[in-house]
């Protein structure tokens, strides 16, 4: 009986509306959290996973065997791989294309990898002006390991125990 | 200064233009128009900008900043670009015409829907002596014509020849309608405290200091009237109309371009007009809350005065804040359900006000001090 009168008041002197009106009111000058990119980033994992690359051996040899283990196990079926003997007798890949418009980005490559050749870098800010500009063929995938290694490098080895 | 512009500039033009036998009417016209000139232009801008403003309100009320990119003359200037940017966009799109829509009446609509709120200007008092048209029936010429509003969306509407378009029309308009009676009431209740429609009696009426204003006795219908005001603009929490994630658009789903742009505008300027009436019924429109406060000698100080005694000034002032209540509103609460807005429309506001004029009336005839006597 008690709160039903209770209610009725509340109800028509607007309580609840002025509390939440208060709620807004606090909000209005309370601090942004508004994050502007592109002058503020926000913060990165070093798990992130983004741009693909392929990496090298400290002595500037590529570290990709085509094994294809990468291809078999990518859910998206981004990955082509073709290989050849290289005139050095060692097994390379002739081809190597990961197809971005394709990739879910999961990372499952870079697990894959017995030799840590293909890895996803912390790179998410690239573009790409025609359809043929996201895919990655070998050439440009080994040009961001390069542009990248030291990042590439620094993440794994904080990532080393986990691994 | 009327003198000025009348001896300077509007005689000389009516005696260059026109033979003699007309020259008063044609002074008296061109006078008229500047002077609606000089009401519309503020206006304009006013509903051009109120958006960029509730959008940076509302964006700091939910914890972050509204536009802050689209600047002018290559200066940022925290986003104050960004409405003129989206006039510029809205005035190049193409008005798609649906097949089947009553062309006339679908181009007729918007005007339909921005006329009334425009034409409401002519009555309010700026001043003591600016009001473009003193009427003696002005309270009951601001009634009518914003009970027209609701023409302008029942042909949008129905000449959209779309069934979104045509229900959410239909639900606006009973919205607007029921909320038209307890608009209605709370008028009566001003006007039964200030003895006259006269706008500019109304706020003389309300002199004194701002305990003299009318909304301490007309509390209930400040309230009434004010939310009324906000269903009747079909904005949050009563946008059912337009509820953006329910109904589209609502009844103006089929304009774009100019159109939707007169639309919008109407909104906007309708807010406006609801908060002017707001200050200016229960408010004390021109007068200032520090009169009758502060001695009479403090008004005579050459700058200082002029900005603490009555004018324009604080019209604006009290605008501005109801203004901010609108905006506040809509970024508070949750939307209504169409249900409850009948309810609380026919069986909440309607006997509030009922009963209010009661005892409002009682305090007009026992003349209870400070407001009647």
């Amino acid at each position: 009986m008690l709160t039903s009168i209770k209610n009725y008041i509340q109800s028509l002197f607007l309580w609840e509306l002025m509390k939440g009106l208060h709620l807004t009111g606090k909000h209005l000058f309370s601090r942004n959290i508004t994050v502007q990119y592109p002058e503020e980033k926000t913060p990165q994992s070093h798990r992130f996973r983004g741009l693909h690359a392929l990496r090298r051996y400290p002595n500037g040899e590529e570290r990709c065997i085509a094994c294809k283990l990468c291809e078999a196990v990518c859910p998206a079926v981004a990955i082509t791989i073709e290989s050849e003997q290289r005139a050095d007798g060692s097994r390379r890949t002739t081809r190597y294309d990961i197809d971005l418009s394709k990739c879910i980005f999961c990372g499952f490559c870079e697990e894959s990898c017995p030799v840590d050749s293909i890895v996803e870098t912390r790179i998410f800010e690239y573009h790409g002006e025609k359809r043929s500009d996201l895919i990655m063929t070998k050439q440009r995938l080994l040009e961001v390991g390069d542009l990248a290694e030291k990042q590439i490098a620094e993440d794994r080895e904080r990532d080393a125990m986990y691994r | 200064m009327l003198e000025l512009l009348r001896h300077y500039f509007i005689l000389p033009v009516t005696m260059f233009l026109f033979p003699a036998v007309v020259q008063p009417y044609a002074a008296l016209t061109l006078e008229t128009v500047l002077k609606i000139v000089a009401i519309l232009v503020p206006l304009l801008l006013t509903v051009a900008i109120l958006p960029y403003f509730e959008r940076k309100i509302i964006g700091f009320m939910q914890d972050r900043i509204g536009p802050n990119r689209v600047g002018l003359f290559g200066l940022r200037l925290w986003g104050f670009g960004q409405p003129f940017a989206d006039a510029v966009k809205l005035f190049i799109k193409e008005i798609i015409t649906p097949s089947g829509a009553s062309r006339v009446l679908f181009y007729m609509a918007p005007i339909l829907s921005v006329a009334p709120s425009l034409a409401a200007w002519a009555v309010i008092p700026f001043d003591d002596v600016m009001v473009l048209s003193n009427i003696n029936a002005g309270l009951l010429y601001i009634l009518a014509l914003t009970s027209l509003a609701v023409y302008g969306i029942i042909i949008a509407g129905w000449a959209s020849n779309s069934k979104y378009a045509f229900l959410g029309a239909m639900r606006s308009a009973a919205q607007i309608v029921s909320y038209e009676i307890a608009m209605g009431f709370a008028l009566v209740g001003v006007l039964i405290a200030a003895g006259s429609l006269n706008l500019g009696s109304i706020v003389a009426a309300q002199s004194g200091n701002f305990l003299h204003w009318f909304w301490l006795p007309l509390l209930p219908l400040l309230g009434v009237y004010f939310i009324s005001g906000v269903a009747e603009t079909n904005r949050a929490p009563f946008d059912v109309a337009e509820g953006e994630s329910e109904i589209v658009a609502g009844f103006h789903v089929e304009y774009g371009g100019i159109a939707f742009s007169l639309f919008f505008m109407a909104e906007y300027a309708n807010m406006i007009l609801v908060s002017v009436l707001v200050s200016t019924l229960f408010f004390g429109g021109w007068l200032s809350p520090l009169q009758g406060l502060l001695p009479a000698q403090v008004f005579t100080v050459p700058l200082l005065g002029k900005m603490l005694g009555g004018g324009v000034h604080w019209l604006l002032v009290k605008t501005s804040f109801f203004l901010f209540l609108f905006i506040w509103f809509r970024a508070t609460f949750p939307r209504y359900r169409y249900d409850q807005i009948m309810r609380l429309g026919w069986k909440v506001f309607i006997p509030i006000t009922i009963v209010w004029l009661v005892v409002t009336s009682v305090l007009v005839v026992l003349k209870v001090p400070p407001w009647f006597d």
